[in-house]
């Protein structure tokens, strides 16, 4: 098929207030404490239905970025509704979630259990408001969407010597077509393009986009300094990775080839089409950089708060995991691995490795399987019911500060 | 056969004809293996076993001279590296990570932190 009849490809969507379009159709329960998060499982647990979510936060004292990720999240195009559940007394406020969800036209409520009489009457109005609101997002309208009206996330984890070869190369073929198809691909991790500033800057769409990136590679560069970590583990080195900078080729690969827009911080919607960077690591403040990035979910949670579909993990090692909100489809280079973990792979890249297809051929295979899950297929992990997330404390800015850097540009 | 290893099976992958090491898509031991991509493929050799998923020189590379890949260096020799040695840890440093050079050259783990219970 040609890129411009995959252009004209389109699947029913579900359209949100505001004209956003999403490709899931979810109800999320959102506890705003960790003393309110068995009540919140419990609801999701009594429903037991696979598009109804828990997500939470689990400090009692709130965090500005911790919430511009809940809030980016009960907005998210995939989120149809919202059952924010607070104990009562936290600083991270249930109703104030829900007034933001319901401003975005969705269905929203809150409870706190304080008011209702502790966790049994608590999960028993909980589960009432969750079926009330699943019978109301059975009316939700319907609108055709395809690859040009996507945002879709890529990140890496568990990466070995194939990740570089074959799964980030064909990642990166794939993001250059929905580049065409006048898509948003978004790419993460910045710590691993450390040793790259060059060809990240080559990249660069406009002087703008190029200060941005400079900012944030100097950024990452610090961070990384400071605390004394790179991206890159001792799996890494046994399976044959020697240097940070070797690793970041590997990974920077998933970027394709197109010019990179700018830089998005953490629950930042992209300002436009097109190729941009998603930098998720801690901006400098008064802890300095605070703890380094926790996990594989918490990078994919802050891809899927920028808006993102969908995302794609590429791992060679091999890796199980999806999340909340958005499918999770895992590609792997690694054909041993495919065949080991089939069950929790969605794609096997391997065959690019084995002379058996070019990467574009396996880049327009990808580009099926996404159709087929944006139009509602079940992801790998989606089927098995895995639906992580992590939001942790963390401080960042809302967007890129230039000044803060000028001197090392 | 070496070490129970059958070399005939035994694939490397250059990636950009620039590039002064390959990546092993197999086990290569020491010995002859194919060598894929980067626009020269043919028959080459292994100075020593190569592990899956690690690197061989396919030249002479001096101390303190570029290692390339994709194109591009990803760290310097600490020593002289000879065609078909095997290029690791423990002859080439990040420009970047120092703590990289301590690890095991085999596990990739750290000596850096005791484990001393109390």
């Amino acid at each position: 098929m040609k890129l411009t009849d995959w252009k004209e490809l389109t699947w029913q969507g579900y359209l949100r207030a505001g004209g956003r379009m999403g490709i899931r159709n979810k109800t999320l329960v959102v506890y705003t404490v960790e003393c309110a998060s068995h009540v919140a499982r419990e609801i999701v647990r009594t429903v037991n239905r696979p598009d109804v979510e828990v997500i939470g936060f689990g400090g009692c004292t709130d965090n500005a970025y911790a919430i511009r990720l809940l809030c980016s999240l009960v907005t998210h195009p995939n989120v149809g509704a919202v059952l924010a559940v607070g104990l009562g007394c936290e600083y991270t406020r249930a109703d104030r979630l829900a007034k933001a969800a319901s401003h975005a036209g969705r269905e929203a409520a809150h409870l706190f259990i304080q008011e209702n009489g502790g966790t049994t009457l608590s999960i028993k109005k909980g589960v009432e408001i969750v079926y009330d609101m699943l019978k109301k997002l059975e009316n939700t309208p319907r609108a055709s969407m395809g690859f040009g009206d996507l945002v879709i996330g890529a990140e890496c984890g568990g990466s070995d010597f194939t990740s570089g070869l074959a799964g980030n190369v064909v990642v990166g073929k794939f993001y250059d077509m929905l580049e065409e198809m006048g898509g948003t691909p978004i790419f993460e991790e910045i710590v691993e393009a450390v040793g790259l500033k060059d060809i990240l800057l080559r990249r660069a769409a406009d002087e703008k986009a190029r200060e941005q990136l400079a900012c944030t590679y100097e950024k990452a560069l610090a961070y990384c300094k400071s605390v004394h970590q790179y991206s890159v583990s001792p799996g890494n080195f046994a399976g044959g990775l020697t240097t940070i900078e070797e690793k970041s080729m590997g990974a920077f690969a998933k970027s394709g080839s197109k010019p990179i827009r700018g830089v998005l911080k953490a629950a930042m919607t992209p300002p436009g089409k097109g190729l941009w960077l998603l930098d998720s690591t801690p901006d400098p403040h008064f802890m300095q950089f605070g703890i380094t990035n926790p996990n594989d979910n918490e990078g994919l949670m802050a891809l899927i708060s920028c808006g993102c579909h969908l995302t794609i993990l590429v791992t060679g090692r091999g890796n199980v995991t999806g999340s909340a909100a958005a499918p999770v489809v895992k590609v792997t280079g690694n054909h041993d691995t495919y065949v080991k973990m089939e069950e929790d792979m969605d794609f096997d890249a391997g065959p690019v490795l084995e002379g058996r297809a070019s990467p574009e051929e396996m880049a327009e295979a990808l580009l099926r399987y996404i159709a087929g899950i944006c139009g509602g297929q079940r992801t790998k992990a989606e089927k098995l019911g895995h639906r992580e997330f992590c939001i942790p404390y963390k401080y960042q800015d809302k967007e890129v500060i230039v000044r803060q850097c000028e001197r090392s540009i | 056969m070496v070490n129970g290893m059958d070399n005939r099976k035994a694939k490397a992958f250059q990636i950009e004809p620039s590039d002064n090491v390959a990546t092993a898509l197999t086990a290569v031991p020491k010995g002859r293996f194919v060598l894929l991509g980067g626009g020269r493929e043919g028959l080459f050799d292994a100075a020593e076993d190569i592990p899956q998923g690690h690197k061989v020189a396919l030249c002479p590379v001096k101390k303190g001279e570029a290692v390339i890949k994709y194109g591009v260096p990803i760290g310097e020799a600490t020593e002289d590296i000879i065609a078909g040695q095997w290029v690791h840890l423990h002859c080439m440093k990040s420009g970047y990570d120092e703590r990289s050079s301590g690890l095991d050259i085999h596990t990739g783990v750290p000596s850096d932190i005791a484990y001393t219970g109390t």
